[in-house]
């Protein structure tokens, strides 16, 4: 496989110029995931339009951190896909780009879900690099739920803060393994 | 000292005799480059090629070495031939694969200079010969120096893998003793400047490495070994990253134990290697427990066999040590002293030909002078993994990330780092192609890459301005 069918134009422009980049206020949940095998990090940060409706929309979704061109460009295509769908489209886009990645390169994704994501089919071929891509989704998809459920009883919305427990990454076929933790 | 072993308890025939060796096995330049370039028809692996044909370069040594043919052999000789449960059965498969086991002990306790077999306990990798060790400080008598308790002091480095750092954290939270470390300076080298406040009476163990599997820093272990009993503190070393490259004299360096795993020298998988003097294997209470570390058993106690067998509970790793053995006799025929001098004219060409590339930071000393063939580095505006992609699509096998010293990085500002590791099998033409390899990476990704890119802060996680 070539390098620039693995890093395509698409990623290489989504990592020099991230989408939706910095932490923003206000939220109702923010995570921290960590991929313990290199050490790569996001902070991420979801607001929904109602927490307490868990079909409502993402309203925004914020996020810091260190990682490789996959792990950050992913983040960012993540970011333009989710907001301003209803929360259970986001989780259906999710999943279809989980399904896309760990195909060990058998699914090339469905463009119309997907959109700029399907760029990232390329990285299914090397096992080594999913758990970059996935990175960021995993981190939503953590946020989000802590959102929808945190919301029950919780305080005020900006009262998370940034002492969450890191949660670890080591899910290879992106389950939600790791969506303990995170807000308390 | 243990003595030959005789010929017929050996394994696969090993390597033909080193040409240009003089008496003293020990070559010097070309002769010793050309001698060692030879080396490579002894290992399989090296012939074959990856993604598209391109010719493997395998500089991931300081993870995993790979094995010659002897070794190869040794284990399927031994699974073909002799293979039996060892110390136990009434025939004769038993007894000659126990002659086998325990001619790998004698061997394995020759080589790093062990004043006894007795002294070499086997285990399933360095990680639980670390392990077994910090265990027993909490697992003994109360009273006795395999206790330890608030108040007592675990001394380790800042440039530790997790395997020498993780088991003695857990045993300060078991026990209540306190953990400290000695810091790495800006020369990558442990700071020694303050070790008198570090070191005291209240230091029970100091757990070092001989060698960084990052840095590449050989540390001054027989100093500190002699500051370290002067105040009554026992000695741990992992050896992990030292006995495949350099001549090791544990007895010599003076350390009550000493960690390393069979296959980081050019050994298998599934065995690694507790050294301990044996006055203190003989006092320090059992890690796991079960068959064949029991002296009697009763329905409700148990007392327990002399070492090395407390320590080897349960069916040993049989062919796994057998081909360690083998593993030994080869690099014993190359030379430690041979194996250290070539590993060191590839450092110092890496070391070199990396100093000169711009955007490109080493990690580690960047001379050869008390230091090992782990080099590793980072590059401005390219992530460490991102390095690795394009190396690896050029053939070359290197590590990327934390290497298991993540504090290690995060003291030096990195999430982690590109790190290439060498073995007696590599060649400097295979050093030039990792050096093209990262020029063609820097070319890849283009200069000046922003927020998200490698090298960033750790500790990046508040909010900041940037995005959009």
């Amino acid at each position: 496989m070539q390098m620039d069918q693995l890093y395509q134009e698409i990623i290489l422009d989504h990592y020099r110029a991230p989408h939706h980049h910095g932490l923003r206020e206000p939220f109702q949940a923010q995570v921290q995931h960590v991929n313990p095998v290199c050490g790569d990090e996001v902070t991420l940060r979801v607001r929904l339009a109602d927490p307490r409706d868990a079909g409502s929309a993402v309203v925004d979704v914020s996020y810091d951190g260190a990682g490789c061109s996959i792990s950050q460009a992913s983040t960012s295509v993540m970011t333009d896909l989710v907001i301003g769908r209803p929360l259970p489209q986001a989780l259906e886009v999710l999943d279809e780009f989980t399904d896309m990645v760990t195909s060990r390169g058998t699914k090339s994704g469905d463009e119309d879900a997907l959109g700029d994501a399907v760029a990232f089919a390329g990285v299914a071929r090397y096992p080594a690099r999913v758990k970059c891509a996935l990175l960021g989704w995993m981190a939503f998809k953590d946020a989000a739920t802590q959102a929808v459920t945190g919301s029950a009883g919780a305080g005020a919305a900006s009262a998370a803060s940034a002492d969450n427990t890191p949660n670890t990454f080591a899910d290879t076929n992106g389950s939600d393994s790791n969506s303990t933790g995170g807000r308390q | 000292m243990v003595t030959t072993l005789p010929a017929e308890s050996g394994t696969a025939p090993g390597p033909a005799p080193m040409a240009g060796a003089g008496d003293s096995g020990l070559l010097t330049g070309p002769e010793l480059v050309a001698a060692m370039r030879a080396l490579r028809d002894d290992f399989p692996i090296l012939d074959r090629t990856v993604r598209d044909g391109k010719p493997l370069v395998y500089l991931d040594s300081g993870a995993t070495s790979q094995r010659p043919v002897s070794v190869i052999d040794a284990e399927q000789d031994f699974l073909a031939t002799r293979n039996a449960a060892v110390k136990r059965g009434a025939h004769q498969l038993a007894e000659e694969a126990t002659d086998a086991y325990e001619a790998a002990r004698e061997r394995v306790a020759r080589f790093i200079g062990a004043a006894r077999a007795d002294e070499v306990v086997f285990t399933k990798n360095a990680t639980e010969a670390l392990n077994l060790v910090a265990y027993a400080f909490g697992n003994g008598a109360a009273g006795s120096r395999w206790r330890l308790g608030p108040g007592d002091e675990v001394l380790v480095t800042e440039m530790e893998h997790h395997a020498n750092l993780v088991p003695w954290q857990q045993l300060c939270q078991r026990t209540g003793a306190t953990l400290r470390w000695i810091e790495v300076g800006d020369d990558f080298r442990l700071r020694l400047d303050n070790l008198d406040a570090l070191l005291t009476e209240r230091t029970k163990v100091l757990a070092l490495t001989h060698q960084s599997n990052v840095l590449g820093t050989v540390n001054p272990v027989a100093e500190l070994t002699a500051a370290a009993h002067r105040v009554g503190a026992l000695v741990v070393l992992d050896a992990c990253q030292s006995v495949p490259h350099q001549p090791v004299d544990v007895s010599a360096l003076g350390v009550d134990f000493a960690a390393f795993s069979g296959h980081k020298m050019l050994g298998p998988t599934g065995i690694g290697v507790l050294y301990g003097r044996y006055q203190l294997l003989a006092e320090m209470p059992p890690f796991l427990t079960g068959g064949s570390m029991i002296e009697q058993v009763f329905m409700d106690h148990s007392t327990f066999a002399a070492p090395p067998a407390r320590f080897e509970a349960g069916t040993p790793m049989t062919s796994q040590a057998v081909a360690l053995g083998a593993a030994v006799d080869y690099l014993e025929h190359v030379g430690m002293a041979n194996v250290a001098a070539y590993e060191q004219v590839l450092t110092g060409h890496a070391l070199q030909r990396l100093s000169g590339l711009d955007g490109v930071r080493l990690l580690g000393p960047d001379t050869v002078e008390h230091r090992g063939g782990a080099v590793s580095f980072v590059l401005d505006g390219v992530h460490p993994h991102d390095v690795g992609q394009i190396l690896d699509d050029a053939g070359i096998a290197v590590r990327v990330g934390h290497h298991c010293a993540w504090p290690l990085h995060r003291k030096f500002g990195v999430n982690g780092s590109v790190r290439a590791s060498f073995a007696a099998y590599n060649t400097i033409d295979e050093i030039d192609a990792l050096v093209d390899g990262i020029v063609a990476a820097q070319r890849f990704f283009g200069a000046g890459v922003p927020a998200g890119g490698p090298a960033v802060p750790v500790g990046s996680v508040g909010p900041v301005g940037g995005g959009h």
